[in-house]
Formats: structure tokens, C-alpha cells, sequence
């Protein structure tokens, strides 16, 4: 009888729950509905911005639409990519040689698009090499790799490449300091024998070439993220470091002991003066400088041996240290070019210094001392103000233009949004999981578009369908455009993005290349017409002259291949036609296939192993007869007569 | 009318039949799925070009297909003497205009006339060949097809929607051949009205 009464009580308790649980469900859902509208984009419409993410371990660069989340494409930039040929055929190759020999991987983090006036202004864009250090410049009209410089005196090339506010300067900075110039001694030996440098990268305005034009040697603190000043505080450029313990070892115990380590602000313009008066040392150096020429469609690599360096000790003036607590992250200059922001990922505040203090502290010679000749000015002299509460483990700040900063908190797992100026903190929101960038379109510039932030996130767990142990990663799109932010959208991210970029789609549109000019083709081993083809044999070389064109290879039947041959097919697709890629491969080919391009000559290197016949054929479904789009080569032994033949 | 107007009349139809050295005198558009962006070619007194830069190029790849002849304007010779033809009426005109004789201005018109004429059926001709002397190799053969572009007008082509339409080179033509048949219309109107 208990019992009974018992359930007669519990089954409408058990209704009201699911009646309750029903509405708190049905409610966000509708909230969805809203944000649904705002991230649809219709078939044939566009994204109202292209957002350039890093791979991580990758190497590379995503590109993605926002407000869709969409991923278009994947630039090919540290790694090689067999899908399309990249660091594999003849014509890549060189990109991805460096003073330790062809490197094929890296660890791609910021991109940081070229900006003129302090604005983005998609000609280029950046992006550093973690393990090799180096740096890499895109071109956005063809969305491709055109140099890669790599970084002498650097181990761990994080704090890069950012850039000044018309694109003069690329910086970069070492996250381990190592012996400069790099030598055999001691680990233990630390402190006596360990360097930072920060280097200064010049672009030419017109082609975009690097050059590394100095480096500044510092005390061996790790050197983690940078962001060149803008505005008043053009001509300086700011650098966050942490270990001032000068640990070697169990950096997480031993690095995290100060209470505050330093951001190196340093006057690059006072720098370049010393550089020209003759005040830089040329020390050795080795390091390599890859270029993609458009014109031959063709990489080249330079070897340079030498490097100017400035020691602080000789030139005052041209560093800093502004102490930060503690052991800071990311460092972020807002759109006035005034506040200076500090990610302290370990402090219970966001330090933000000011600009205009630190001049005057500067002035004063407000010091508390000096480290290796760089003064140390007194934190309460330069701070502008703390933010309090500002969530656990802040690592990045970006502005929305309206007086307003978002900071990345990893450790509570949220985006705070606060005041400049009064550095309260106004709104937070949940991200999932664990943000460590954050981007708002053109957000680190003097000009931030607003209306988004996206988080991007480094633990995915349940937020999509469960692909076993490895998943990929998480962004949030966040809308920013009203007082309180607002989840939109959830989208998984390829590779393991760290900072992303974003502009507005018209800037990049309207350069956007649809073929290469076969014209201009200049490729050494171009066929610029089906009549300029052949096949040449040099010793146990083979260089086949071939085109690719709707439907056919021209030759299509090669004969007299050796055994243990070097084959070169040089294949220029004569296309000029937007969208008719054209592919290629030969069985058992122990390297990558080719993607050409329209206009284009790619080169792969085949040595058969074994006599007999070999196909190969287009691997891009270019049109109604792709498949019959295909060849035969003959492959003989190595002591044959068969002469070279071929139509 | 009098004389002076006739004869700036006949000036303006010179200056306009001169300005087709400047402008396409026809156009033919293609459209098919795939071309979202269009694709199609311009013909000009003396050249053929592409709507984009290798427009042209791309037709006669895409035409490969269904065997259609490459169309090579070096090898269309209409090309190289239309523009010696359009020198011919900007010459006579000049004369017809100075000496401004009614039966010289009708003799300027009515070749005008002829000359379109032929023109008009010479380039029905052309595309006849085109759509019909196809290559018994060709990939694509569909018994009964022939790719006749359409003088004036739209038609499918298999996945190609083509449509031909003058251009405004033919227009300058035609204004001009209307304005030197008004300066005869006006002048015999003209005559009428002041009849002594």
C-alpha cells in the first residue's frame, strides 16, 4: 500500500521534470534558431570574411569563411603535402632547405597578414616555423608559399612573425635561448652561455622579399610572443619572455618562481640607426633563404653565412625591460597604439602598461636596476592599470575598435570582455574547452572590424561526433556585436590552430588569381605547346617534356626507359581556363603525384625498380574524358637497346 | 533640308561607320552550368576575341570534343578585308558628302545595303561550317546534332546555351545607314515642300 502511494507521488513529479526539462531544451534551441540565421550562408553567396588559420602541427595554413566556418583551403607552407606535390616535385623542393638540410615538417603558429598604415592590406601574409626556425611569406593571390627565411641564432622560433604597422619589419624572437653562435658545451652551463636574440626581418615593399636585416643579442630568458607598437608607439616593437630564472631544467617549477618576468619593449628605428652607423657585428652565421620565382615557377634556395648583430651594452636605447607579472604570454598593443597587454598566464591580473608612461619613465630614467645593459623601469611607473578577476591563465588579448578587450582565459575556459581605460571586466563566456587564441577580424590592427571573435580552442572532448582517440580541434564563433556575447557557431578546425587572422573578403577577392599566365610561364622545363614536347636522355637521365591538356598527355606511349633511370616529368598544363587543374602519376611512383595548375610545369622525379609497363594517368576529374586521360611508359632492363621513343 | 544639313548628315553616318574600327560588330555567349562566370567571344572588323582573355582558346578546346573546327581568326580572311571595305564607305562618304549629290548619297546607301547583305549571309555561311563540318573522329557524336549557332538568337547546344546578337558595331552600322537613307527620305520630302 506504502509503495503504491509511493509511485502515485512520483510519477507526476516525474512528468513535471520532463515537462520542465522539455522547455529549458525547446528554449535554447530557439536561441540557436537566431544564431543559425546569422552564420547561414546561402548556396552561391560568400563569407563575409576569410579567416587564415594556423596548422599548429601541420606546418601550414588553413583558410577558412566566417561567418560559415567553412574550410576552403589548406596552403601548403612548412610541410610537404604528396596531395599536391608540394615539397616533393622539383619546382618546391628547395622551399623546405634549411642549415640542417631538407626539413619536411614544422610547427606553424601565428599568421599575420601584411598591413599598410597599420591596417590589413592582403598583399601577404606571415607565418613562423616553431622547431626550425623559420619564417614564411604567402602571397594572397595565389594563396601559395612564395619564400621561406629561416632564423639564425633562434631555437624555438615562437614569438613571430609580427609585424610593424606599414609591413618595414617582420620580428621574431627565441623561445630558447641556446649559445650564440649555437656550440658544444654544457646544458648546465646556463646562464654563462645561453642567448636570446630577436630578429628583425625588412620586406621589400614591392616584392615582398625578406631580408634578415639585425638581430638584437638578450639575456637567455624564453622569448614567447611579440606585437609590433602602431600609431604613437609605431617604431617600437614588444616582446614578452619568461624563465628570467635562467633555468635549464623542470622549467615548469623552476621557471615559475619570479613574480614577474619582462616584456623587452625595443625602439627598432633607434636600432636601425646603430645598424647604419656600423654598430652591429657581422658574426657568422649559417641559414638558408627560399624563394618561389612566379615568373620560372620555380623554388631557389640562397645560403647566407653571415649576420649583423646589435649588442644592448653598446647601443643604450634601443631596449627595455618592463617587468610583468608572471611569466607572461601573449602581449597585445590596442588600436591607439597606447595600451601594451599582457597575457600573465600565471598572475591573478591583466597587466596593461602604457605607452606614453613608459616614455616618460624612459625619461626619468626611472630604472630599478639593469639586466646585461637593458634598464628595468619600475612596473609602478609604466602600468596603466590592472585588470581584476580577469578568469585563470589569460594568454591573449584582441580589440573590437570599440573601446573594448577580449582576453583569452585557457585555464576557467572563457573569453573575458573588458573596458579599456577602466579595465573592468563586463562579460565572460564559456568556450570549449580550454581557448588559447583568440581572433577578431583584423583585431591586432589599428583598424579591428569587430562583430566576431572566434575561440580557438584546444580541447574538443564531446563537442562533435567521436572519431576515436584522436579528434580534431574546436572553434567558437562568437558574436560581439552587441553588449553581451553570443555563441553562434561550432566548428572543427583542421591541424591544431594557435593565433588565426581574419579581413574582409572583398580586400582578397578581387587579386585572387584564376590561372597562371602560360605566357609568362618560364619554368626551365616548360612546354609552352603539344609541338614543344619530346624526351631527352643525358647519361641515366630522362627529362620528359610533357603537357597536360582536356583530354590527353602529349607524349602518351614512352619507350626506352632503363631500369634505375632518373626520370624527370616535367608536365606544364596548358590550360587557361579557371578550375581545369590538371594531375599526374605513374605507378608505383615513390613520391608524390603532381597538381598543375593552369599555365603551370611541375616536375617529379620517378627511378623505376623494375622492368615492364606502367601506366599513368590525370588524377584530377578535369572533365567528360578524364578517364581516358592516360599513358603508357615502357621500362626496360637496364643493359637494353630500346632507344627513346615516344608520341 | 537644306544642303548643309544633308551634308552634316552624311558626315555624322561617315563618323559612325569610322567608329566600328572601335567596337565588336557581333557577339556570341555562351552559358552552361559550369560556366558560371560566362564565356563567349566578340567578332571585330578585322579580330575575333575572347569575352575574358582566353575565352576563346577555351571554346575551341571545349569544341574539340564534338569535332568542330578551331577557329583561328589568322585564317578567317573576311577579317583582313573588312576593314579595308569600312575604309572604302569612310572614303566614299567624305566625297559623297563634299560633293553632296542626291545619287551619290543613294549610291553610298544602297552598297551600304548590299554589302551588310552579303556580310550577314557570309557569316550565316561560316557558322554553318562550323556547326556542321565536324570530325567523324570527334569524341562526342550525336547522330542527327549539328552546333549551328543561331544567326540572331538562342539556342542549346548540348550543355552550351549560345545566343548571337550584333553587337555595337552593327548598331553604328545601322544608324548610320538609317541616317543616310533619312538625308534622301527628307530631301524628296523637301523637294516636295518647296516646289518652285
Amino acid at each position: 500500500m506504502k509503495t503504491r502511494k509511493i509511485i502515485y507521488l512520483l510519477i507526476p513529479s516525474i512528468i513535471l521534470i520532463a515537462f520542465l526539462y522539455n522547455c529549458s531544451q525547446s528554449k535554447e534551441s530557439a536561441n540557436f534558431s537566431d544564431a543559425a540565421s546569422k552564420v547561414y550562408v546561402a548556396p552561391g553567396k560568400y563569407d563575409e570574411f576569410y579567416a587564415f588559420m594556423s596548422g599548429g602541427f601541420n606546418g601550414n595554413i588553413s583558410v577558412y569563411g566566417l561567418p560559415s566556418g567553412r574550410l576552403f583551403k589548406v596552403i601548403s607552407v612548412f610541410s610537404q603535402n604528396p596531395e599536391t606535390g608540394y615539397g616533393y616535385s622539383e619546382e618546391t623542393k628547395a622551399m623546405l632547405n634549411t642549415s640542417y638540410g631538407f626539413v619536411p615538417w614544422d610547427d606553424a603558429h601565428h599568421p599575420e597578414l601584411s598591413q599598410t598604415n597599420g591596417v590589413p592590406d592582403g598583399r601577404w601574409i606571415f607565418i613562423n616555423a616553431n622547431n626550425t626556425p623559420r619564417v614564411a611569406r604567402v602571397d594572397l593571390r595565389s594563396f601559395e608559399t612564395a619564400e621561406i627565411i629561416e632564423i639564425p641564432n633562434s631555437a624555438g622560433n615562437h614569438g613571430s612573425p609580427f609585424i610593424t604597422e606599414n609591413t618595414e619589419y617582420v620580428v621574431a624572437s627565441t623561445r630558447f635561448s641556446v649559445p650564440v653562435p649555437n656550440r658544444d658545451v654544457e646544458i648546465s652551463s646556463y646562464k654563462e652561455n645561453f642567448k636570446g636574440t630577436l630578429s628583425f626581418i625588412k620586406v621589400d615593399q614591392n616584392t615582398g622579399k625578406m631580408n634578415l636585416a639585425f638581430q638584437i643579442l638578450v639575456p637567455g630568458f624564453d622569448y614567447d610572443l611579440a606585437h609590433a607598437g602602431k600609431g604613437p608607439s609605431h617604431g617600437w616593437a614588444f616582446f614578452t619572455s619568461y624563465n628570467s630564472e635562467q633555468a635549464n631544467t623542470l622549467l615548469e617549477i623552476n621557471a615559475s618562481k619570479n613574480d614577474k618576468d619582462f616584456i623587452a619593449a625595443v625602439n627598432w628605428k633607434e636600432a636601425e640607426k646603430y645598424v647604419a652607423s656600423g654598430k652591429a657585428k657581422l658574426i657568422d652565421a649559417e641559414y638558408y633563404h627560399n624563394y618561389f620565382d612566379e615568373e620560372k615557377q620555380h623554388a631557389y634556395s640562397e645560403k647566407n653565412s653571415k649576420v649583423l648583430v646589435l649588442n644592448p651594452k653598446e647601443c643604450p636605447g634601443i631596449i627595455y625591460y618592463l617587468p610583468t607579472p608572471k611569466s607572461p604570454h601573449g602581449v597585445d598593443v590596442d588600436p591607439s597604439g597606447e595600451y601594451i597587454v599582457a597575457g600573465g598566464k600565471l598572475a591573478t591580473v591583466i597587466p596593461v602598461h602604457s605607452f606614453s608612461k613608459m616614455l616618460k619613465a624612459i625619461e626619468n630614467k626611472d630604472f630599478i636596476g639593469d639586466i646585461d645593459g637593458i634598464p628595468i623601469l619600475r612596473y609602478e611607473s609604466v602600468i596603466a592599470g590592472e585588470v581584476e578577476n580577469p578568469g585563470l591563465g589569460p594568454l591573449h588579448t584582441e580589440f573590437d575598435g570599440k573601446g573594448y578587450a577580449y582576453t583569452s582565459a585557457f585555464v576557467s575556459s572563457e573569453i573575458v570582455k573588458w573596458k579599456l581605460g577602466t579595465w573592468e571586466v563586463v562579460d565572460r563566456i564559456p568556450t570549449y574547452y580550454s581557448i588559447g587564441h583568440l581572433m577578431i577580424p583584423c583585431g591586432d590592427s589599428k583598424k579591428p572590424w569587430g562583430k566576431y571573435v572566434v575561440a580557438l580552442n584546444k580541447i574538443t572532448k564531446d563537442r562533435y561526433l567521436p572519431t576515436g582517440p584522436e579528434l580534431s580541434q574546436s572553434a567558437q564563433l562568437i558574436d560581439i556585436s552587441g553588449d553581451k556575447m553570443k555563441l553562434l557557431l561550432d566548428f572543427p578546425t583542421v591541424g591544431e590552430p594557435h593565433y588565426a587572422q581574419a579581413i574582409p573578403a572583398e580586400i582578397l577577392m578581387k587579386n585572387s588569381k584564376k590561372i597562371y599566365e602560360l605566357e609568362k610561364n618560364n619554368n626551365p622545363y616548360k612546354s609552352k605547346s603539344e609541338k614543344e614536347t619530346k624526351v631527352v636522355r643525358n647519361g641515366n637521365e630522362v627529362h620528359v617534356y610533357m603537357t597536360a591538356s582536356r583530354t590527353h598527355f602529349k607524349p602518351d606511349n614512352i619507350e626506352g626507359i632503363k631500369v634505375g633511370d632518373k626520370v624527370y616529368f616535367h608536365v606544364t598544363n596548358l590550360e587557361q581556363d579557371w578550375d581545369i587543374p590538371h594531375g599526374f602519376t605513374v605507378k608505383g611512383l615513390n613520391n608524390a603525384e603532381l597538381l598543375i595548375m593552369p599555365g603551370q610545369t611541375k616536375s617529379i622525379l620517378w627511378t623505376p625498380q623494375k622492368p615492364g609497363i606502367y601506366p599513368f594517368y590525370c588524377t584530377d576529374f578535369c572533365s567528360a574524358l578524364h578517364q581516358e586521360m592516360q599513358g603508357y611508359v615502357r621500362v626496360s632492363q637496364a643493359n637494353s637497346n630500346v632507344k627513346i621513343s615516344y608520341n | 533640308m537644306t544642303k548643309n544639313k544633308s551634308r552634316y548628315l552624311m558626315l555624322i553616318s561617315v563618323v559612325l561607320i569610322a567608329m566600328t574600327y572601335f567596337f565588336p560588330i557581333w557577339k556570341i555567349d555562351l552559358n552552361a552550368p559550369q560556366y558560371p562566370e560566362g564565356i563567349g567571344i566578340r567578332i571585330w572588323l578585322n579580330k575575333i576575341t575572347g569575352v575574358n582573355e582566353y575565352d576563346l582558346d577555351n571554346i575551341n578546346k571545349l569544341n574539340h570534343y564534338i569535332g568542330m573546327k578551331l577557329i583561328e581568326p589568322d585564317s578567317i580572311p573576311e577579317l583582313k578585308v573588312m576593314p579595308y571595305l569600312i575604309l572604302f564607305f569612310i572614303l566614299f562618304g567624305i566625297i559623297a558628302s563634299i560633293i553632296n549629290k542626291k545619287y551619290l548619297i543613294t549610291t553610298w546607301t544602297f552598297l551600304l545595303i548590299i554589302t551588310l547583305s552579303i556580310g550577314l549571309y557570309d557569316f550565316y555561311m561560316w557558322e554553318y561550317d562550323y556547326g556542321h563540318n565536324l570530325n567523324p573522329d570527334a569524341p562526342i557524336k550525336i547522330p542527327g546534332m549539328s552546333y549551328q549557332p543561331p544567326l540572331i538568337g538562342t539556342k542549346q547546344l548540348l550543355n552550351m546555351r549560345t545566343t548571337s546578337a550584333p553587337d555595337v558595331g552593327s548598331y553604328l552600322i545601322g544608324i548610320s545607314v538609317l541616317l543616310s537613307s533619312s538625308i534622301l527620305v527628307l530631301n524628296k520630302k523637301g523637294n516636295k515642300n518647296e516646289v518652285k
